[in-house]
C-alpha cells in the first residue's frame, strides 16, 4: 500500500484548514417537492404496510416506501441504495430515526415498480435486503447500540440480538396488527448509548461479576481517585496491594456486595474490565414510551432479570420477547400501548400472561425511588 | 474462501431481516476483488478479520475491543473515537479500527451523489463498514487507522463541504425528527431549528469544555418520533397554546367510514366500524371532547395536546395556529444514578409563525442566520443560562439532570431565570420540609435569647 496524500500537510496542520462547518445544508438534499410544500401538508395516509402516502394543501403528493435496514450496512449496500434512490427517487432517499430506509417517489405507478424490485434484492446468505413494512400499529426497526463488533464494554452483541429478535417478530414488521406500535430498542451495556430505557420492549446488555482487578497496570494506567470517584454505590476505595513478586503498588479494593457491574469503573480505568461468558448476558424490560399521546412517557421496567448469551440466535430471548408480544396483542385495546395495558391489567396480571417468573431480582432496592415502586394499597388481584 | 470460518455468525444470515454478516461478507468480497483497483489505505481483508474478531466473541462470549485511545483530528476534542482490539496478532486488519462520526444532515435527507461521495472516501480510507446512523444520529464511519484521519477530515471538509460530529464532554451532533417538511403534526421547522443550532455552537460541539456529554434534539410534535424526551439534556417539542383547528365535514368522513382512521395504522386486523365515542372521545386523557349532533366539541382550555385525536383523524383535526416549543431538561440513560426523563421548564416558547423565510430568500447564510437570531432568540438565551449554570457549578461527569437533582428544580429555575408554576410538578411537595431564604420571613433569622428569655423563663 502506498499512502495516498489528500493534500493535508502534516508539517502545517492549520495550512488551509477549515473547521466548524457543521453538516451540509437541509435544503440542498430535500427533493423538490418537499421543499416547495413544507410546512404546508395536509395529511397522511398508509396506503399499505411500509407505504405512505403525504398530501400537501396544495394537492401535491409524495409516496414513502420504507424499508428495514441493518444499521450496520456497508459501502457495497449504500451504493445499491444509490442506484435505487437514482433509477425511482431523482437520486433522493432518507433514513429514519429507527434506522430505516424511504424511498420518495411522485407517483403510485413507480411505488409499485419500486416495490417489485425492492422485494427481489437478496443477499447471497438468503436474507432480504431491503423489507418493506416498519410503519403504524406493527413493530418497526430496533434501534441499537454496537456490541460485539466495535465496542469495549458490551455484555452482549448488538447486531446479532437484533437480527434474531426482528427475524422472529417479521410478521409484525410487514402487518399493522398490534393494538399500537410497538418499539423494541437494544442497548448493549447499561451506558444505553441506545437509550432503551422507555421502550415498549427492551434489550439490554447486564454483567454480573464485579471487575477483576489487575493491580501490577492499575496505577500506571489509571487515575486512581477517578476510578473510586466513579462508582456509583461508592464500592471501591484506594488500598495497597502487594504483588507475588514482593512490591507493593498502590490501587483500588472493591467491596463486591456493593457492586451493581455497571462497568462506570472501567469507563474511567482500563485496569478493572468487567466482561466474563457466564457472568454476561440479557436484560428484558417493557412498558416504555416516549410519546406523550394518551398517557405520559414512561420508563420501561425490569420484567426478566437475566438470560444468557445464547450466541448466535438467543433463542430463549426471541421465544420471551415473542410471549410478550402474543399476551399483548391478545389483550390490549385498541390505542393501548403495552405499558399503558400492563398499568390496567396489573403488573401482576402481566407476568401470569406472559408466563413469567416474578423473582426477588425484580424489586426494586435502588436508592429511594425504589420505595415508590411498592405497593401501598390494598388494590391487587389474586 | 473466507480467511476465518465463522460458522456461528453464518447462522445469522438465514431468515427474512437484513442480514450484517452477508452484508459484511459482501463488502470482503468485493475488496477482494477490488475492480476499481484501488490502493485500499487500511488492510484490504479488514472486513474479514472484523468477522473473525466477532466469531471469537460469539464464542467466548465476550468482547475484543479495547479501551479508547487518545486519538482525533487536530484542534478538536471529538468526532473520533479511538479502538483496539485485543487479540491484534490474530486479525491485523483491525488492530486499529478508530470510528469517525460525521454530521448528518437535518432529516437525515441525503441525495446519492452526497453519499456516493462519502463512499468513495471510505471505501480508500476506511473499512467500508458504516452504521446509519448511531444512536445520537450521526453518519458512523466504522474502522479506519490513524494515518487516515487527517486525511479523511481534509476530505471530507475540503471536497464535501463537512464537518465531524461530535464526541466525549461536548455538544454531541443534535438531531430532529422530520418535522415539518414532510409532517402535518409538526408545529415548529425542526430541521430549520437543529442546523442553526448546530452552527451557532459549533465550538461547544468540536472542543470539550463541558462537564460531561450534552444532547439536544428536536422533535415537531408530543408524538416524540426522536425520544427528546428520553434522550437529550435539553428537549423541544413542538406544541401549540390556541384551539385545536377542525373541520367538521371531515370529522364526519371519519365517523362515516370514509377516511380511515389513524389515517390506516391499523388496517392489518379488523377491529370493527370506527367509533368516535369508543375511540376518541373516552380515550381523550382529560376528557376534554364531546360529539354531540354531528358535530365534535373540543374544551381546549382542557386539552394536553396528546395528539391521539389528531392522530387518529389527521384529515380533521389540526394542531392550533399558535405554536412554539416546551422544552425539558435533564433526560439521560442509567449511568449513573438511574435513568431520567426531561423535566419540563420552559413550557411554552413562542415561535414566530410569520418569520417563515428559508434560506433560499436569502443573499446569504449569514443573513438567514442573522434573521434567525431574532427568531429563535428566547432559546438561545435559555440554552446559555443552563450552560452557564451547568459549568459553573457541574461535577466532572455529571449529567445535566443529576445536577437538577443534587441541587434541586427550585434552583434549577432561579438559575434559568424562569418563574416556578403549577406545570412543574406532578403534584406539591407531600411534606413540609421548606427550605426558607431568610429573607422570605419576617424579621429574619436573627435573634436575641435574651429578649427571648423576657418572655419564656429557662
Amino acid at each position: 500500500m502506498a499512502f495516498i496524500s489528500a493534500g493535508y500537510n502534516p508539517d502545517k496542520p492549520m495550512e488551509n484548514r477549515i473547521t466548524d462547518i457543521g453538516p451540509r445544508h437541509y435544503d440542498e438534499f430535500y427533493p423538490e417537492v418537499i421543499k416547495k410544500n413544507k410546512g404546508k401538508w395536509s395529511h397522511h395516509e398508509i396506503l399499505e404496510p411500509g407505504v405512505l402516502v403525504h398530501v400537501a394543501e396544495s394537492g401535491d403528493k409524495i409516496f414513502t416506501v420504507r424499508c428495514g435496514g441493518a444499521r450496520l450496512m456497508t459501502v457495497t449496500h449504500i451504493r445499491e441504495i444509490c442506484d435505487i434512490a437514482d433509477k425511482y427517487c431523482n437520486g433522493h432517499v432518507r433514513f429514519t430515526t429507527r434506522n430505516n430506509i424511504e424511498f420518495l417517489v411522485d407517483t403510485l405507478d413507480k411505488v409499485n415498480a419500486l416495490k417489485a424490485d425492492l422485494a427481489q434484492r437478496k443477499f447471497d446468505g438468503g436474507s432480504m435486503k431491503f423489507p418493506v413494512g416498519g410503519t403504524g400499529s406493527g413493530i418497526s426497526n430496533i434501534v441499537h447500540t454496537q456490541g460485539w463488533i466495535h465496542c469495549h464494554t458490551p455484555a452482549t452483541d448488538a447486531s446479532g440480538t437484533v437480527k434474531a429478535t426482528m427475524d422472529a417478530v417479521f410478521e409484525d414488521f410487514q402487518s399493522m396488527k398490534m393494538p399500537a406500535k410497538l418499539r423494541i430498542s437494544m442497548a448493549c451495556c447499561l451506558n444505553m448509548c441506545g437509550a432503551v430505557h422507555c421502550s415498549d420492549i427492551a434489550i439490554l446488555g447486564y454483567h454480573r461479576k464485579p471487575p477483576i482487578l489487575d493491580h501490577e497496570y492499575l496505577d500506571k494506567v489509571c487515575e486512581i481517585p477517578l476510578a473510586v470517584a466513579s462508582c456509583p454505590t461508592a464500592a471501591i476505595r484506594p488500598s495497597k496491594v502487594e504483588l507475588p513478586n514482593g512490591t507493593t503498588v498502590n490501587s483500588v479494593a472493591v467491596k463486591n456486595e456493593r457492586c451493581m457491574y455497571c462497568g462506570n469503573c472501567y469507563t474511567m480505568c482500563p485496569s478493572m474490565p468487567l466482561s466474563d461468558k457466564e457472568g454476561d448476558g440479557i436484560v428484558l424490560m417493557a412498558g416504555g414510551k416516549v410519546s406523550n399521546r394518551i398517557s405520559a412517557p414512561k420508563f420501561s421496567k425490569v420484567v426478566v432479570a437475566f438470560l444468557p448469551n445464547e450466541t448466535p440466535r438467543w433463542p430463549t430471548m426471541t421465544e420471551t420477547i415473542k410471549k410478550m408480544i402474543n399476551a399483548y396483542s391478545n389483550g390490549a385495546n385498541k390505542y393501548e400501548r403495552l405499558g399503558d395495558w400492563a398499568d390496567r391489567i396489573g403488573w401482576e396480571r402481566f407476568f401470569e400472561v406472559c408466563e413469567l417468573d416474578f423473582t426477588h431480582h425484580l424489586i426494586d432496592d435502588f436508592r429511594d425511588a425504589a420505595y415508590h415502586t411498592w405497593r401501598q394499597s390494598t388494590l391487587f388481584k389474586f | 474462501m473466507a480467511k476465518h470460518k465463522t460458522p456461528l455468525l453464518d447462522q445469522l444470515e438465514s431468515g427474512p431481516w437484513p442480514s450484517f454478516v452477508s452484508d459484511i461478507k459482501q463488502e470482503a468480497a468485493a475488496r477482494a476483488k477490488n475492480v476499481k483497483g484501488l490502493d485500499y489505505q487500511i488492510p484490504a481483508d479488514v472486513c474479514e478479520d472484523l468477522l473473525g474478531i466477532l466469531e471469537l466473541s460469539y464464542k467466548d462470549g465476550t468482547t475484543h475491543w479495547k479501551h479508547g485511545g487518545i486519538v482525533g483530528v487536530f484542534g478538536y476534542g471529538g468526532g473520533i473515537i479511538g479502538r483496539y482490539c485485543d487479540k491484534p496478532l490474530d486479525f491485523p486488519g483491525v488492530a486499529a479500527f478508530h470510528t469517525v462520526r460525521v454530521a448528518q444532515p437535518g432529516g437525515k435527507y441525503y441525495t446519492s451523489a452526497y453519499l456516493r461521495q462519502l463512499m468513495d472516501i471510505w471505501d480508500l480510507r476506511g473499512s467500508g463498514l458504516t452504521n446509519m446512523h448511531g444512536s445520537t444520529g450521526d453518519i458512523i464511519l466504522l474502522g479506519t487507522t490513524t494515518p487516515q484521519l487527517e486525511e479523511i477530515f481534509y476530505q471530507l471538509t475540503h471536497e464535501m463541504n463537512q464537518d465531524l460530529g461530535g464526541s466525549g464532554s461536548n455538544l454531541r451532533t443534535p438531531a430532529d425528527c422530520i418535522g415539518s417538511s414532510r409532517c402535518e403534526y409538526s408545529c415548529i421547522d425542526t430541521q430549520e431549528l437543529c442546523y442553526y443550532l448546530t452552527m451557532r455552537y459549533q465550538d461547544e460541539l468540536h472542543r470539550p469544555a463541558f462537564p460531561y456529554k450534552f444532547k439536544f434534539k428536536f422533535d415537531g410534535c408530543p408524538n416524540g418520533c426522536v425520544c427528546s424526551i428520553a434522550r437529550s439534556d435539553l428537549s423541544f417539542i413542538g406544541t401549540w397554546k390556541d384551539a385545536i383547528q377542525i373541520n367538521q365535514a371531515e370529522v364526519k368522513a371519519y365517523v362515516d367510514g370514509q377516511s380511515p382512521a389513524g389515517g390506516g395504522s391499523h388496517s392489518s386486523r379488523d377491529w370493527g366500524k370506527f367509533d368516535i365515542q369508543k375511540e376518541v372521545i373516552d380515550l381523550c386523557p382529560t376528557k376534554c371532547m364531546a360529539y354531540v349532533n354531528g358535530e365534535l366539541k373540543i374544551y381546549d382550555k382542557e386539552c394536553t395536546r396528546c395528539m391521539h385525536c389528531i392522530n387518529v383523524m389527521p384529515k380533521a383535526l389540526k394542531p392550533g395556529k399558535e405554536k412554539g416549543v416546551s422544552i425539558l431538561c435533564g433526560a439521560k440513560a442509567p449511568i449513573v444514578d438511574g435513568a431520567q426523563m426531561g423535566t419540563l421548564i420552559r413550557p411554552f416558547i413562542a415561535v414566530d409563525q410569520t418569520m417563515d423565510k428559508q434560506l433560499s430568500d436569502f443573499d446569504s447564510e449569514d443573513e438567514w442566520v442573522e434573521y434567525l437570531d431574532e427568531k429563535y432568540a428566547d432559546i438561545t438565551e435559555f440554552v446559555e443560562l443552563v450552560w452557564d449554570y451547568w459549568m459553573e457549578e457541574g461535577k466532572n461527569r455529571e449529567r445535566l439532570g443529576e445536577l437538577m437533582i443534587r441541587e434541586g428544580l427550585q434552583k434549577f429555575l432561579e438559575k434559568t431565570e424562569t418563574d416556578p408554576m403549577a406545570v412543574h410538578v406532578q403534584h406539591p411537595r407531600t411534606n413540609p420540609y421548606i427550605f426558607w431564604k431568610e429573607d422570605e420571613v419576617d424579621g429574619g433569622w436573627e435573634r436575641d435569647i435574651e429578649e427571648y428569655r423576657k418572655a419564656h423563663a429557662r
